[in-house]
């Protein structure tokens, strides 16, 4: 696996990084990747670690979405929403890159290890610290810097208040880019955060268009079929409110057998997520 | 004189002759002992010896010094069976009962002081070693006799010693017992299906569970009918075949496990061991192995509530017997093999205090205590569910539907598909199965045993259905079981 760097100051060092206010004087890149890729229209997905399933699922839909319209998803590789941004990424054959808050060549969290092998396959993972330094807890508000300063845009998907995604907005808002937000339950603690950004005017988001709004782009959608049968009534439902196989089998009085069955159809397109048991539909591009 | 009883002891399942030597020498000291590596229980027989053949009104050989050797030598030797065959091979010896008659018996059982014979737990298993050994008679305690009559030999029911020496002796003629018929069977409770409202795709999974012997994990928040669903799995399996009622009957018989008033065990056995238990008593083990709870649910159930709380060892010395059907047990005792092939059911939350997946309760847990959590239950054991269920909280109208349907009307379904699954031929996938199972391959992760996993769901689920083949749909609801996101850890 090679290891590179760049230098503040030289090509081909991110021109929106070299931006901010304290950009960092070396950046560490580990991937095959061009770095030139750093300048492309990139968007931060960032979130809480301990997220719902919604979050989960929004994360994961979002990233797919945005990564599918071209752009480059860029995250923390945190468990939660920022490892579900990059896996969304990476089910589009997208492009995305994560920056660490440890040493380059280490992989943190270790339950990621596989995840940053997938994402160096096509994206990079990159950091600001040289090989062996390890993490620790000062390191990451450091790192959100680069996350945000990477960006044209950074969605917060769910953020406690006091959260870590709330310094990587912070930083965007500093250094002038777009920070938005999607909105999640008021009665949930895990978007008490994010919900209090779009209090202060943060850019909901309610559709992965709205992102590529930002970026000038208009993605031609082709139009999705409404699947017929069985799974259109299920999806319908699922459009209403999240639920259960067993909800669901009792609302459309059929067995729990067939909706499962149905449910997983829907799944393998994309169109509705699992978490716990519960089953949401995405959220529409 | 020598005389001999001949009796039969049990290591680990399997019953082995043991002869009961008894040698009396006139001596003005007198003295007893018992050799040939007996244990606390064995010695102490010279005292209920004494007593029960005192109080049988039998002169007790007093000035004589006398030894009795348990043979061979070289078997341990444990439990209180031996003081029957004991005191009857000295009754012979001094010349009380005819030592002729003793040799064509065999016998066994506890003395009470006062001379009563007490059944000893492992009777069945004694009775099929005293008819492999060639002998036709046993002579044991009148509670364990109906037991020991399944082994398919006479049994002599006795009472209390005095009994067995007039029999001996031909002065009473004692009626053999015969094996329990069905009628004189008390139906064990077995909690029905009924109760449970609601939970359907759990009442699902068990059916299929239950048909095609697949293991269940339920996931999901305290108080959603996890444990209730898993305990509701014994009364849905099919009842027990002769055959394996009396491999069943025999292993809780050796365990003295065997319930009061009910001699063979006809429904399958339903164990919840607790999580604290230790890996010995859930594989089974001791200095003489005897059977663990895994055994003692063999053609049964294994309900391990709250899965992630049992230790590592105990969780990791499931997998013999999950993959095999066996435990192999070896101790200094002695090296055993014990039968353990059961259905688990196991249940787990989705988080260490349980409020996650629940949307009236605030869980506090960080990532990494959950991921410790789910991290207990190791991959591989995870790999040996076929049936992952996650069970979110009902809501309150579920729990006031109509009760369901009830065991035996699942059971009937149960009984009907493991016969298709038994006669029928290997139900193949059509192709339009196979190119989902692919596509589902690529997009969700799945093992080489997890793959493997969903087709055998799959076919259970085809044959409930009554179709020829593993079509898509039957494919797609055999997938929905597969470890749903936030019970592995993702």
């Amino acid at each position: 696996m090679s290891i590179r760097r760049l230098r503040r100051g030289l090509a081909p060092y991110p021109p929106l990084l070299r931006a901010i206010p304290d950009p960092p004087p070396v950046l560490w890149l580990r991937g095959d990747a061009e770095p030139e890729l750093l300048a492309r229209h990139s968007v931060a997905i960032v979130g809480a670690r301990a997220c719902s399933s919604y979050g989960r699922s929004v994360a994961r839909t979002l990233g797919r979405e945005l990564a599918a319209a071209g752009l480059v998803v860029v995250s923390g590789m945190a468990r939660g929403i920022d490892s579900e941004a990059h896996r969304g990424a990476l089910d589009a054959g997208g492009v995305t890159v994560a920056v660490l808050g440890c040493g380059i060549d280490r992989d943190y969290p270790a339950a990621n290890r596989d995840l940053a092998r997938r994402i160096v396959e096509r994206g990079l993972v990159v950091s600001e610290y040289e090989a062996g330094v390890e993490p620790a807890p000062w390191r990451f508000p450091a790192r959100n810097r680069i996350i945000a300063g990477l960006c044209t845009a950074t969605v917060v998907v769910e953020a406690r208040e006091r959260s870590g995604a709330l310094i990587t907005a912070d930083f965007a808002l500093e250094d002038g880019r777009e920070v938005m937000v999607v909105p999640g339950e008021i009665t949930s603690a895990v978007s008490a955060g994010s919900n209090a950004l779009l209090r202060l005017g943060a850019t909901p988001v309610t559709a992965a268009a709205d992102v590529l709004e930002v970026f000038g782009i208009e993605r031609v959608l082709e139009p999705v079929e409404a699947p017929g049968g069985l799974a259109g009534r299920v999806l319908e439902k699922l459009a209403e409110e999240p639920a259960s196989i067993d909800e669901l089998a009792r609302a459309l009085g059929v067995p729990p057998g067939a909706v499962a069955a149905a449910l997983i159809e829907l799944e393998l397109v994309g169109r509705v997520s699992e978490g716990e048991g519960i089953y949401r539909a995405s959220v529409a591009s | 004189m020598v005389t001999c009883a001949i009796t039969s002891t049990v290591v680990g399942l399997e019953p082995r002759r043991v002869d009961v030597e008894a040698h009396l020498v006139s001596a003005d000291l007198p003295a007893f002992s018992i050799v040939g590596l007996a244990d606390r229980a064995c010695q102490e027989a010279k005292h209920r010896v004494q007593s029960g053949i005192v109080n049988a009104m039998l002169p007790w050989p007093a000035r004589n010094r006398i030894t009795v050797n348990l043979a061979p030598a070289a078997l341990r030797k444990e439990g209180s069976g031996f003081d029957l065959p004991i005191a009857l091979a000295i009754l012979a010896g001094s010349y009380q009962l005819p030592a002729h008659r003793l040799l064509e018996h065999a016998s066994f059982g506890e003395l009470s002081l006062d001379g009563r014979v007490r059944p000893v737990s492992g009777t069945i298993a004694v009775a099929d070693g005293v008819r492999r050994a060639g002998l036709k008679l046993l002579i044991c305690a009148a509670e364990s006799a109906p037991e020991a009559a399944l082994a398919g030999i006479d049994v002599v029911p006795v009472n209390h010693l005095a009994e067995a020496v007039a029999y001996l002796r031909g002065e009473a003629d004692i009626r053999f017992a015969s094996p329990p018929g069905s009628d004189d069977l008390e139906e064990p409770f077995v909690p029905d299906l009924a109760e449970v409202r609601g939970q359907e795709r759990g009442r699902r999974a068990l059916e299929l569970a239950a048909t095609g012997e697949h293991n269940v994990l339920l996931a999901g928040p305290p108080g959603t009918g996890k444990t209730m669903l898993g305990r509701r799995l014994p009364g849905i399996l099919p009842p027990l075949t002769r055959d394996e009622a009396l491999e069943v009957t025999r292993i809780h018989s050796v365990a003295g496990t065997l319930p009061a008033g009910r001699p063979i065990m006809l429904m399958p056995p339903f164990r919840a061991p607790h999580h604290g238990a230790s890996a010995a008593a859930i594989v089974g083990g001791g200095a003489v192995p005897r059977p663990g709870e895994a055994s003692l649910a063999h053609r049964g159930v294994l309900l391990l509530d709250e899965l992630p709380e049992f230790s590592r060892p105990v969780l990791e010395s499931l997998r013999q017997p999950l993959e095999d059907g066996v435990v192999s047990v070896a101790r200094v005792g002695g090296h055993a093999l014990f039968p353990a092939r059961f259905r688990l059911v196991a249940t787990m939350n989705l988080c260490p205090c349980g409020g996650r997946g629940d949307p009236s309760a605030d869980c506090g847990c960080s990532p990494q205590r959950i991921a410790a959590y789910r991290e207990k239950v190791s991959r591989a054991l995870l790999d040996r569910f076929d049936l992952v269920v996650a069970m979110p909280r009902p809501r309150a109208e579920e729990l006031a539907a109509p009760p369901g349907e009830p065991s035996a009307a699942v059971r009937a379904r149960v009984v009907a598909g493991r016969e298709r699954l038994r006669d029928g031929d290997v139900l193949r996938r059509t192709e339009a199965a196979s190119a989902l199972l692919d596509r589902a391959v690529e997009h969700v992760p799945l093992s080489g045993r997890g793959r493997a996993r969903v087709a055998r769901v799959a076919r259970t689920i085809a044959t409930l259905a009554g179709a020829d083949s593993v079509l898509p749909e039957h494919l797609a609801e055999a997938l929905s079981y597969r470890s749903p996101v936030g019970v592995a850890s993702a």
